[in-house]
């Protein structure tokens, strides 16, 4: 991540990554990162622009302050997404570790708001 | 060749401004270096904070301002 944490015009951003999988826990994870991102506490960025090896995608996120990954599996997918295009530091999170069992979680408002609150203390 | 600078207009979007009209100077290369400072305009590179350089397409440098050096190597082929 970057080493200036601000810069005089735009400051440098949190970014928030979901793998925003296909079960349950990965709609999850794609609900709690928007939620982080309409309650402030960073911006969710796009997975598949890391994948997909998209140039302004990779330098943004080499210049954040902070990055979170959501995974809602131990998969890992956004996790080891981050780590084959060489990002080493950031915040992971697993879903499945905090109660949220793949295939048997509700994707309401009550789990969306309970995801958001445990991945937002890593911020 | 085609060159952007994303950069609402502070003194680092400036300063990287100067740094990349310095270094096409020095290496006489043929670019269009074109100043972007709308911000819908550089959502579309993915870029996330400023000041960004973009060099035919590919964004180059994202949240500081690149050395000449660094520019030097990005435009000589």
């Amino acid at each position: 991540m970057s080493a200036e944490c601000s810069c005089a015009c735009s400051a440098a951003p949190t970014l928030i990554f979901a793998c925003s999988g296909g079960a349950d826990v990965g709609a999850l994870s794609d609900l709690a990162a928007r939620k982080l991102t309409r309650d402030g506490k960073g911006k969710m960025f796009c997975l598949a622009g890391i994948g997909g090896r998209v140039s302004g995608i990779l330098k943004s996120t080499e210049a954040a302050c902070k990055v979170l990954a959501i995974d809602g599996c131990p998969l890992d997918c956004a996790k080891k997404t981050l780590e084959q295009a060489g990002f080493k530091e950031f915040r992971h999170m697993r879903l499945s570790d905090h109660g949220f069992e793949k295939g048997k979680t509700e994707v309401s408002e009550a789990s969306v708001a309970a995801a958001a609150a445990k991945a937002g203390s890593l911020l | 060749m085609d060159i952007k600078v994303l950069g609402p207009g502070c003194a680092k979007c400036k300063e990287t401004e100067k740094v990349v009209r310095e270094a096409v100077a020095a290496a006489g290369v043929d670019a269009n270096v074109e100043k972007i400072t709308d911000f819908q305009q550089m959502m579309q590179y993915g870029v996330m904070s400023t000041p960004a350089v973009v060099v035919d397409g590919e964004v180059k440098v994202v949240g500081k301002v690149p050395s000449k050096d660094d520019v030097l190597a990005w435009i000589k082929k």
